[in-house]
């Protein structure tokens, strides 16, 4: 595994990694395979037939971890990788993906990533997803990550996605489907700032009773950027769902967020909450009482609201 | 000490200006609790906003412990130890109680004894308030409260509260003029307290009687409450036929 400063950087900032991780990980760098460890309960394997992994978890695996990072460095690499996983009954797993793009050409560099989940009953998942880019090129740095997640019954999912400057284009597409008594929280994250355009599109199916579906999205529109959520929640069975989506704008940017609430059972509960606004001037002139300069109150609002 | 001389503040109105505060001079010696006080709509908060630079006078000048300060901004007063709890303090989505009172105290490695100690002056419950966040999920009361002990965690030479009684219980409320007593009695900062609570006014040093832009009386507090509670009556001929037919 060779690694060097813009390696470890891109690294420490999408998967908390410094030097090698414990547990299962597999590193993809510049559409090759920069280290692989399995462990007794975690098999990870090449596919056969197109790009990617899968990850098999082995009934009653508890405590352990698996880090799927994707680092690109090089100009001009556009990929479509496909990860799937298999998590058995009864886990507790924590899975940290993530995909940081270093691009210093002027050529696009492009990571879509199709993350499948399968999780067996009353399996707890927690998975973690950072994007980040730098790189003083003119090429674009593009990712449409796709995560579909499959909960069987009494399983639960805790999603947090976090997406903070660095990336100038990308299409996330989520969707989650709860069978009996499982339960998804999906919490995004995302700042944009530039030119960046940012779409997100979400579907939870709460398809079994008892499911429980929760979707907490805070953004920060800087700049020319622009920003469309459409967070759905579909109830088809006596369910609670709840989608809250909560955007800061600054600059000239632009938001547009369209949650939606589907209900096809009428014991099924469905919340939603929208908000967009600017940084309100009066928690700016708190924070500069208690001596903050008006840049620090604004990165400091920023920081807590994208927290 | 702080110094106000001549200070006036006007807003446009159509094609004329519409003075707030008209020619307002004072001194407040260090370690003094002073109280604001006066009808709604006076002059007590923009007063005090001038002060803590939050808005700025059109005429007249602003000296603290020598310094002339008038020019300088909200942020460079802070910093120079003025300090100032609003009425209405905003909320903060994702800043927690410990955040804001780390903020507030500068010291980024707070302890939570310190944070337990500041909300317990304003009668709260580290335990149940540390890691929540100030928004919406707090009552009017309780984000007060916090405001509060964020003064009380910036421990500043120059402490302004905008009537810190209002929207806080009874119960509460003794804890805080307790606390307020306290800082008084140990000289640890000067104050100056917006209030028309009779309890709070009786701890001042000096009370400054704030109306139609001007200062109307400024005396001890037992020579200024009946004054005030003359003004009270006078304004109301019911009560006051009612208190002269007993």
């Amino acid at each position: 595994m060779m690694e060097n400063e813009i390696d470890r950087e891109l690294l420490e900032k999408i998967a908390d990694m410094l030097g090698k991780p414990v547990g299962a990980f597999n590193i993809r760098k510049d559409s090759g395979c920069d280290g692989r460890q399995s462990t007794e309960h975690i098999q990870i394997t090449s596919k056969e037939d197109q790009p990617g992994i899968d990850i098999r978890i082995q009934d009653g695996t508890v405590g352990e971890t698996c880090h799927i990072p994707v680092i690109i460095t090089k100009p001009g690499i556009e990929e479509l990788v496909y990860n799937d996983f298999f998590i058995g009954e009864n886990c507790d797993v924590e899975i940290v993906a993530g995909c940081g793009i270093h691009n210093c050409g002027d050529q696009d560099s492009r990571h879509d990533g199709v993350h499948t989940f399968h999780v067996g009953k009353h399996s707890r998942v927690k998975y973690t997803e950072k994007h980040y880019g730098d790189g003083d090129g003119k090429g674009g740095r593009i990712m449409n990550p796709q995560t579909v997640v499959y909960l069987e019954e009494g399983a639960s999912i805790q999603m947090d996605t976090t997406q903070i400057r660095g990336i100038d284009s990308t299409k996330r597409y989520t969707k989650i489907v709860c069978g009996a008594g499982a339960e998804a929280i999906v919490t995004e994250r995302l700042l944009t700032h530039g030119e960046q355009i940012a779409e997100s599109d979400m579907e939870i199916v709460l398809e079994g009773p008892d499911s429980k579906g929760r979707v907490i999205s805070r953004s920060v529109a800087q700049d020319t950027s622009s920003q469309v959520f459409y967070p759905r929640m579909v109830g088809n069975a006596p369910c609670f769902g709840h989608v809250q989506c909560d955007s800061i704008i600054m600059g000239d940017a632009k938001i547009k967020s369209i949650p939606a609430i589907t209900a096809n059972c009428t014991e099924a509960q469905l919340v939603h909450e929208a908000a967009i606004g600017k940084i309100a001037g009066d928690q700016l002139l708190k924070l500069e009482t208690l001596g903050l300069t008006e840049e620090e109150a604004e990165d400091c609002i920023l920081k807590g609201f994208l927290a | 000490m702080l110094e106000l001389k001549h200070i006036s503040y006007s807003v446009r109105e159509g094609d004329g200006e519409l003075g707030i505060l008209k020619d307002i001079s004072l001194t407040i010696d260090d370690h003094r609790l002073v109280v604001f006080t006066g009808p709604n709509g006076g002059g007590k908060t923009t007063l005090a906003k001038i002060i803590m630079g939050l808005v700025q006078p059109t005429e007249g000048r602003i000296f603290w412990n020598g310094q002339d300060i008038t020019d300088l901004g909200i942020t460079q007063r802070a910093r120079l130890g003025i300090s100032y709890g609003f009425q209405q303090p905003p909320r903060f989505k994702g800043l927690t109680v410990r955040d804001l009172l780390t903020l507030a105290s500068g010291d980024e490695k707070l302890s939570k004894d310190k944070c337990c100690q500041y909300l317990t002056r304003v009668g709260l419950c580290a335990n149940d308030y540390l890691d929540r966040e100030v928004d919406v999920s707090l009552s009017g009361g309780e984000v007060k409260r916090i405001e509060i002990a964020s003064i009380l965690a910036r421990s500043s030479d120059l402490m302004i509260f905008d009537e810190p009684e209002a929207g806080i219980d009874l119960w509460s409320f003794a804890r805080l003029t307790e606390t307020f007593e306290q800082i008084h009695r140990t000289g640890s900062a000067t104050m100056i307290i917006i209030s028309h609570q009779e309890r709070i006014i009786s701890l001042a040093d000096e009370v400054i009687v704030v109306g139609d832009g001007s200062i109307r009386h400024r005396g001890a507090a037992a020579e200024i409450l009946p004054q005030i509670l003359q003004d009270t009556l006078g304004a109301c001929p019911v009560l006051t036929k009612e208190v002269q037919a007993q």
